[in-house]
C-alpha cells in the first residue's frame, strides 16, 4: 500500500520521517477516495454476514448500493456498546472461526463483558496504527520499549508489543504491576520508551522518588506512550517535568482495535486519527446528526477495514472535534482534540457542566490527596451539594488541627480555580470511600434521576 | 526527655472515638493519657501508652491515619502556680507550644503536663536548664 502512493519515497536513515508514515501524508482526495472504497466493500459485506446490521438496514430502507458518497454514511444506523453487551458473546462477529486469529474482550464494570474477534488482517492493520504512532513519536529501532500496559483480554499490552515489534524496537514485555522489579529492569536495560497508562506512569514516579530515582539522572528514558485513560495537560506537564521525558498521547479502544487508532504528533495541534482504517465522524449526542469539522460532539468510528468484527458508526461516548485546518507537521490525516472526557462522565451541577477529570486537573496543586478522593452530589431544598470526599491518608495526616484546616483550604481553592463552583470539602477517615475494583468511585451522585 | 504520643485522625461521628478504642483494647493496649481535639467535623485523638509501637502497628494495618510525634510530659507540683512557672521557663526561652493538655496522678499529688512544641529539642532543653522535669516512659507509665 506504501509503495502504491509513495512510490519513490527515500528509504534513507536520515530523513525524519520513518518509511512507515508515509501514509500518513497522503493527498485528502486520494485518501477519501480510499475510505470510501473500503466503506462500501465493508458495509457490503457486513449487510451480507450480520443479520443485526442488515435488519437495522432494513428497518431504514438502507441498502448497501446506497452508499455512493462518503457523505451517505449517515444513512447507516449506529452502534453501540450495549449491543455489543446484548449481542455477547459473538453475535457480530463476521467472520468464521477459521478466519478469527483472536478475541480480545474488555471487563464491564457493570454486567457482561464485551468480546471482539480478530483476523489476523486485523491484528496487521491494528499493528500497523501503533507502528505509524510510534514512528510519529520519532520511536525508532534503536530504542527499547518496556510494555508496562497489562498484557492479555486487555488491547494496552499486545497493541503496543506488537506495534514495537512492528516497528524493530527491543520490547521489554513487563505488563503492568510490580513497581520495584519495572524501575530495575529500566535501569538496567537502558529502556528509552515506556507504554503504560499515564496514572501508572504516575505510580512509577511516586515508587522511583521515594527509592531516590531520578529519571532524569538514573534512566535513558525518553519518550512516553499514554492512553488507555483520559489524562490532562496538567498531568502531562507534570509527567515532563518532573521525568524529562516527552509524553505522548496515543488514543484508542478495544472496540474498534486497541491503541493505535490515533495520536499527536510533534506540533500538538491533537491527534492525528488514522482515517485510512477509522473512519471518524463527530455527531451530536442529542439529535445523533453529523457535525461539521470544528463543532465539539460525539466521536463515532467505522472500522473501514476491519473483518473479523467490523464496527460501523460506534458511538465511542468519547467527546471532541476534529479540525478543519491541517496540521502543521504536513500529514494529512485529520487532527481530533484530546480526549478530556467521555459523555458519560459529564454531571450538570448548578446548570455548570462538570467533568470528574476537572476536579482531578484541580488537586494535582494537592498531590498528597490523589488518587483518595471523591466528588459527591446530594440534593438539599435549596440546591445540589457540591462535595469532595478526601480520605487523609498517612501521608497527609499531621497532629496539627491547623494542617488539617489548611489541606482543607488548599483542596477547596484547587478545586474552585478550576471549575468556579465553591465545593464542600470533607475529610473523611482513610479507606471510607466506596470502591469498586478496588478503585474509589470517582462519582457518587445521590441526586434522583431526571 | 520526651515521649512518644500516637495522634489519630477520626471524623466527628457517632462511634468513632470507641471504635480506636476497641482496635486498641483488643491488642492489649492500656492508654495512660488521652485528648481530643475536635473541629465541626472532625478530630484528633492524642493518647500515650506504654505499649505504643503494638498500638501503632495495630492502627496502622487496620488502616487508620495515626501518627507518632515526640511530646514533653512535665511533672509539677499539683498546686497553684505550677504551670505558671513552666510556662514563663518556655515564654523566655521563646518555645512555641503548638499545644498542650494536663493530667493528674491522684495518689502522688503530681500534675502532669503533656506539650508539643514546634521546636521540641529546643523547648525540652531549656525545661531542664531550668531544673523542670520531663518524664521518661519509666516514670510515667511505672
Amino acid at each position: 500500500m506504501l509503495h502504491q502512493y509513495y512510490p519513490s519515497l527515500p528509504h534513507d536513515v536520515n530523513c525524519p520521517y520513518h518509511p512507515v508514515s508515509a501514509v500518513d501524508f497522503m493527498p485528502r482526495e486520494r485518501l477519501r477516495a480510499l475510505q470510501l472504497h473500503r466503506l462500501q466493500a465493508t458495509v457490503a459485506y457486513e449487510y451480507e454476514r450480520v443479520p443485526l446490521f442488515r435488519k437495522r438496514c432494513e428497518e431504514r430502507g438502507v441498502r448497501p448500493e446506497h452508499i455512493k458518497t462518503l457523505e451517505d454514511i449517515k444513512l447507516l444506523p449506529f452502534m453501540k456498546k450495549t449491543d455489543l453487551r446484548d449481542e455477547y458473546p459473538l453475535g457480530l462477529r463476521a467472520a468464521p472461526n477459521s478466519e478469527i486469529a483472536r478475541y480480545h474482550c474488555s471487563s464491564g464494570t457493570t454486567g457482561k463483558p464485551i468480546c471482539i474477534a480478530n483476523t489476523m488482517d486485523d491484528i496487521l492493520v491494528w499493528q500497523n496504527g501503533v507502528m505509524r504512532c510510534l514512528a510519529m513519536y520519532g520511536i525508532r529501532a534503536e530504542d527499547t520499549l518496556q510494555v508496562s500496559y497489562g498484557y492479555g483480554l486487555f488491547t494496552g499490552g499486545l497493541g503496543a508489543h506488537y506495534g514495537g515489534e512492528g516497528l524493530g524496537c527491543t520490547v521489554l514485555p513487563t505488563s503492568a504491576g510490580n513497581t520495584d522489579r519495572q524501575l530495575m529492569l529500566m535501569r538496567d536495560l537502558d529502556v528509552t520508551a515506556i507504554a503504560c497508562t499515564p496514572s501508572y506512569f504516575l505510580r512509577l514516579m511516586d515508587e522511583a522518588q521515594k527509592k531516590g530515582i531520578d529519571f532524569r539522572r538514573d534512566t535513558k528514558l525518553r519518550h512516553g506512550v499514554f492512553g488507555a485513560e483520559p489524562w490532562t495537560k496538567a498531568m502531562r506537564d507534570k509527567i515532563e517535568q518532573v521525568a524529562g521525558i516527552v509524553a505522548h498521547d496515543i488514543y484508542g479502544l478495544t472496540e474498534i482495535s486497541g491503541p493505535g487508532v490515533a495520536g499527536d504528533c510533534s506540533f500538538r495541534t491533537g491527534l492525528h486519527i488514522w482515517e485510512d482504517h477509522f473512519y471518524p465522524e463527530i455527531i451530536d449526542p442529542e439529535t445523533l446528526e453529523p457535525l461539521p469539522d470544528g463543532e465539539t460532539g460525539e466521536l463515532v468510528f467505522t472500522t473501514i477495514d476491519r473483518r473479523g468484527m467490523p464496527m460501523i458508526r460506534y458511538r465511542t461516548r468519547d467527546l471532541t472535534r476534529l479540525h478543519a485546518e491541517p496540521c502543521p507537521c504536513g500529514r494529512t490525516m485529520r487532527v481530533m482534540d484530546r480526549i478530556s472526557a467521555r459523555s458519560d462522565d459529564m454531571l450538570i451541577v448548578h446548570g455548570v457542566n462538570l467533568f470528574p477529570s476537572q476536579v482531578e486537573t484541580g488537586l494535582l496543586s494537592v498531590p498528597e490527596v490523589l488518587p483518595h478522593y471523591q466528588i459527591v452530589l446530594t440534593p438539599t431544598e435549596t440546591m445540589d451539594l457540591l462535595e469532595i470526599k478526601v480520605e487523609v491518608t498517612p501521608e497527609s495526616f499531621s497532629d496539627n488541627v491547623a494542617h488539617l484546616e489548611n489541606l482543607r483550604k488548599r483542596v477547596f481553592a484547587a478545586v474552585k480555580s478550576i471549575i468556579g463552583l465553591s465545593p464542600k470539602i470533607t475529610l473523611v477517615e482513610p479507606n471510607t470511600l466506596p470502591r469498586s475494583e478496588g478503585k474509589i468511585k470517582r462519582v457518587v451522585d445521590n441526586r434522583p434521576k431526571a | 526527655m520526651t515521649i512518644k504520643q500516637l495522634s489519630i485522625f477520626i471524623e466527628n461521628k457517632p462511634g468513632r472515638l470507641a471504635k480506636v478504642c476497641r482496635m486498641l483494647s483488643g491488642a492489649g493496649v492500656n492508654t495512660t493519657t488521652l485528648s481530643l481535639a475536635d473541629t465541626r467535623e472532625f478530630g484528633i485523638v492524642r493518647l500515650m501508652a506504654r505499649e505504643w509501637e503494638r498500638a501503632l502497628e495495630t492502627l496502622k494495618a487496620d488502616g487508620i491515619a495515626v501518627t507518632a510525634s515526640d511530646v514533653a510530659a512535665v511533672e509539677v507540683p499539683d498546686r497553684p502556680g505550677g504551670m505558671a512557672h513552666v510556662l514563663d521557663v518556655l515564654d523566655a526561652a521563646g518555645a512555641n507550644i503548638e499545644y498542650n493538655y494536663a493530667f493528674s496522678l491522684m495518689p502522688q499529688g503530681k500534675a502532669v503536663l503533656v506539650f508539643r512544641f514546634t521546636d521540641t529539642e529546643k523547648a525540652v532543653a531549656a525545661l531542664e536548664a531550668a531544673g523542670v522535669k520531663t518524664l521518661g516512659p519509666r516514670e510515667l507509665f511505672g
